[in-house]
């Protein structure tokens, strides 16, 4: 474990994609199974277990810990994991640190009942870091800055193999991935037979800039709506059938209604949206389907998903990725038709100039697109972020000046500042909130905002601070999104999507902020 | 004539105010008559009329401020008595930085003891805390949480010598205060037999010298600005030790430096999210402050009639003082350490 402790402790601080790979890679090649192996596993996600939780580590630390000096310190450092494992005291005399693949199993087998009595007793024989591996494997977020591809990426480098060859065996595969090291270092053949319905990393594009018009040629790309649901890949595979996210993530048991629409031998890009007869519905409807393990009966009823493809990856055994997107388009379209129920073509917007799409872009035909793509004709399926093939070109966003209100303390990286903020728009002589953001601004806003909050703090509710908003005493920022839609859960009745400070009003006097009724005025339909 | 031990020194604005004998300790703003702890500059200020501090104290505020820092400067040696209005004044080592003291302040047998910053840790560049039995201690509490607990010295110099040995190529850029902690940095490596030349930011060169100049030992110390000149720089500076300021870590001046494996000698380093945002790659938890088990065995040692705390995180350390017994109030005194994104996270402690 102090290993594995060790290795997570040099990811968090280090910098560089090339040195977080070089540790990973150490650690992989160093490692004997099966620890390496449940390594991997963590770093990919791809453990969780069923009965330890957040709120058991909290409760063994207040049983050992003055519940004063615990809200205190967990105020202050603002992660959990890290004021359990920093707070802890220790008991001299404890056992020998604990092997991660013990930890692993202990947690995999012990019953509820057993859970507190087994992960006091690591608590007690690890150091502070040691702690706070153990804490982070627990809870499920190592929040080390390692995405499952880099990981990936560093255990692909044992056997000198490209990362996508991983990926293709990956959903065949469980921890603690013994097979795969055995592959990697050559000691057996590549694991088979067991991988279906694989998922295939996806392309991305680059976010437009005014100057790239310039020098980009209307006629070498294609035009469809970006939609503002969320990317999926639907794989289809020897009566197999998987729905992943764009970064691998398996949703298929979240989304029963949209696994099976697909069938025969196939892999598509599209976008998952929620349907309302054939049209795409707002993100506010897709956001009920999002985040659950498993859906119920109801849900599935009144927010049915769909998807909106866009390009294919795979057809009847031919890898169509080479293919450039021209035909890739042209095979989607003999495959799909006209449409089948809740899966749809992405239509595509005639280019005729940049002039006409930019006003096109400017007001899309439903309120789910959020702007444009823009994708080459002759672009190959290429896995990352290439450069100069695609283009998401999003419509301007929408602005409002809003008046801050509550100021919480983040967490992680800023947990020392106040850098979630609560803010409001006038309703008659009140302010009523309407949204939260936490980010937009630059450090050295963040800096100035901070600064504001202590200095003006009206009240304090534990971590978080009402911050003066009066007529003539407050900070007004202006506060960029997406979009709108009603909702009965906030006070105000609205909802935004995406919201982000875009700039701080320190000219501007509170009451010359906006009032709900602009925003009323933004709500579609 | 009894008197009461809490009349002896006020908390007011700007400081600690004693009326009977009309001074201040490390106070704020310029006043009058001020007993200075320590040269750190939230606790040593320059414009007053008078000061009284430890003759190390005093050449460190020349030192920063210029000779003539002050209307008139007395030099107390520790444990040496002083009379100010009829008030008795002693300075006791506090171990926080060279020179530093705690304000030992009496009078018809009650006595208040100001702690200054200190820590109760071994420090080869200066004098080592000593503990004064007292009806009221006036406590700091910088690292005043539980989750503080300063780990042993010598693991976090071995974390930088074994970085130093698996990447020798990259510069080993320390951030650390320029006055204490630079020199306990170097002291430290010093004494593990690190004989190479250490480089130093312009900002350390003044109070590192005059460290020496006051008989503390820090081997071959060289102006980094001055390799800095020469066509081989990058060379020079391969699998080195640069000291900085903190405030230098991530500037223009550092990237001179090549390819730097970013450092800093904190207290706070103990907390990750503190070290990502400052961009270190390495943390060294070291810190001048007594931290979670100092204070609270301090408090227990001198069993204080009361406790009052200045600056850090008060309401721990007065929750803490009340549960075992020591009645105890938060001072809540502005214009030092904060706790939260102030500067001074990065500089003195």
């Amino acid at each position: 474990m102090n290993r594995f402790a060790a290795l997570l402790d040099r990811l968090v601080y280090a910098p560089q994609r090339t040195v977080k790979l070089r540790a990973i890679e150490r650690y992989l090649r160093d490692t004997p199974d099966p620890d390496r192996g449940y390594a991997l596993a963590a770093l990919t996600g791809s453990l969780s277990f069923k009965h330890a939780k957040a709120g058991l580590i909290r409760t063994l630390a207040e049983a050992r810990v003055d519940p004063v000096l615990f809200r205190l310190s967990y105020d202050y450092v603002g992660d959990l994991a890290e004021t359990v494992a920093l707070i802890w005291p220790q008991r001299r005399g404890a056992n020998r640190a604990p092997e991660l693949s013990e930890i692993v199993a202990g947690l995999e087998a012990a019953s509820k009942a057993e859970l507190p009595g087994l992960v006091e007793g690591w608590l007690d024989a690890l150091d502070a870091d040691g702690r706070w591996a153990l804490i982070k494997l627990m809870t499920g977020s190592l929040r080390v800055g390692v995405s499952g591809r880099l990981a990936k990426t560093a255990a692909a480098a044992i056997g000198g193999v490209e990362p996508d060859e991983i990926e293709l065996v990956w959903p065949g595969l469980h921890p603690p991935y013994t097979e795969l090291f055995a592959w990697l270092e050559g000691r057996s053949e590549r694991p088979r037979g067991i991988a279906r319905a694989p998922f295939r990393p996806v392309m991305l594009a680059h976010a437009l800039e005014e100057r790239d018009l310039a020098v980009l040629k209307p006629g070498d790309f294609a035009a469809e709506w970006k939609w503002d649901g969320i990317r999926v890949q639907a794989v289809s595979d020897r009566g197999e059938a998987r729905l992943y996210t764009r970064t691998g993530e398996d949703i298929s048991a979240a989304f029963p209604d949209v696994v099976g629409l697909l069938g025969g031998d196939a892999s598509i890009d599209g976008e998952l949206l929620v349907f309302r007869d054939g049209e795409p519905a707002s993100f506010n409807d897709l956001q009920q389907r999002l985040n659950r393990k498993t859906v119920t009966k109801a849900v599935l009823q009144d927010y049915p998903a769909g998807i909106r493809a866009y390009d294919i990856l795979h057809l009847d055994g031919t890898d169509l990725r080479p293919l450039p997107y021209r035909a890739r388009r042209a095979r989607l379209e003999d495959l799909l038709g006209d449409g089948r129920e809740r899966l749809d073509l992405s239509p595509l917007v005639p280019v005729s100039g940049w002039e006409d799409l930019q006003r096109l872009r400017a007001n899309p035909p439903s309120a789910a697109a959020e702007g444009l793509m823009l994708k080459r004709w002759e672009s190959s399926y290429l896995p990352g972020r290439v450069r100069g093939e695609w283009f998401k070109w999003k419509r301007d966003p929408r602005l409002v000046d809003a008046v801050l209100m509550y100021a919480q303390r983040g967490h992680g990286k800023r947990s020392s500042y106040y850098s979630d903020y609560t803010f409001g728009v006038w309703r008659g002589e009140e302010l009523v909130p309407v949204g939260k953001a936490y980010f937009g601004f630059t450090d050295e806003e963040l800096k100035e905002i901070d600064r504001f909050v202590r200095a003006n703090t009206v009240n304090s509710f534990g971590p978080v601070r009402e911050v003066a908003h009066t007529r003539d005493l407050g900070l007004v920022l202006e506060v960029a999104f997406e979009g709108l839609a009603r909702s009965p859960r906030h006070k105000s009745g609205v909802a935004m999507r995406f919201p982000r400070i875009s700039r701080l009003r320190w000219d501007k006097p509170p009451k010359d902020a906006d009032r709900l009724e602009t925003l009323e005025a933004m709500l579609p339909g | 004539m009894i008197i009461r031990p809490e009349t002896l020194l006020r908390p007011v604005p700007g400081g600690l105010y004693c009326p009977a004998g009309d001074f201040w300790i490390d106070p704020t703003r310029p006043v009058a008559r001020a007993v200075i702890t320590h040269g750190h500059a939230d606790h040593a200020r320059a414009g007053h009329g008078a000061v009284l501090a430890t003759k190390e104290t005093l050449a460190i505020m020349a030192a920063r401020y210029g000779a003539r820092f002050a209307g008139s400067m007395q030099a107390l040696a520790y444990g040496e008595r002083a009379a100010i209005g009829g008030i008795d004044v002693r300075l006791v080592p506090a171990g926080h930085v060279l020179g530093s003291a705690q304000a030992v302040v009496e009078k018809g047998g009650a006595r208040v003891v100001v702690s200054g910053d200190f820590k109760r840790r071994r420090d080869p560049t200066c004098t080592a805390f000593e503990p004064v039995a007292c009806d009221i201690f006036i406590s700091e509490a910088t690292f005043g949480l539980p989750v503080f607990r300063h780990p042993p010295d010598a693991g976090e110099i071995a974390k930088l010598l074994l970085s130093l040995s698996t990447f020798p190529d990259r510069c080993h850029l320390v951030g650390a205060y320029s006055l204490g902690k630079a020199q306990r940095v170097i002291a430290l490596l010093r004494e593990t037999g690190y004989d190479a030349p250490i480089y130093l930011h312009g900002a350390m060169q003044k109070l590192c010298d005059l460290y020496e100049a006051l008989g503390v030992g820090l081997g071959d110390l060289r102006p980094a600005q001055e390799m800095m000149k020469t066509p081989l720089t990058r060379e020079v500076f391969k699998g080195a030790i640069v000291i900085a300021p903190p405030s230098s870590l991530n500037d223009i001046w550092s990237r001179r430096l090549g390819d730097v494996v970013t450092c800093f000698a904190s207290g706070w380093m103990r907390v990750r999210a503190r070290a990502r945002q400052r961009q270190v790659e390495l943390p060294l938890i070291l810190s001048d402050h007594a931290d979670w088990d100092e204070l609270t065995a301090t408090v227990a040692e001198l069993k204080p009639g009361q406790l009052w705390v200045t600056h850090g995180a008060e309401e721990a350390l007065v929750h803490w003082a009340q549960t075992n017994g020591v009645p105890a109030r938060a001072l809540s005194l502005v214009g030092y350490d904060e706790d939260g994104a102030g500067e001074r996270d990065e500089a003195e402690a």
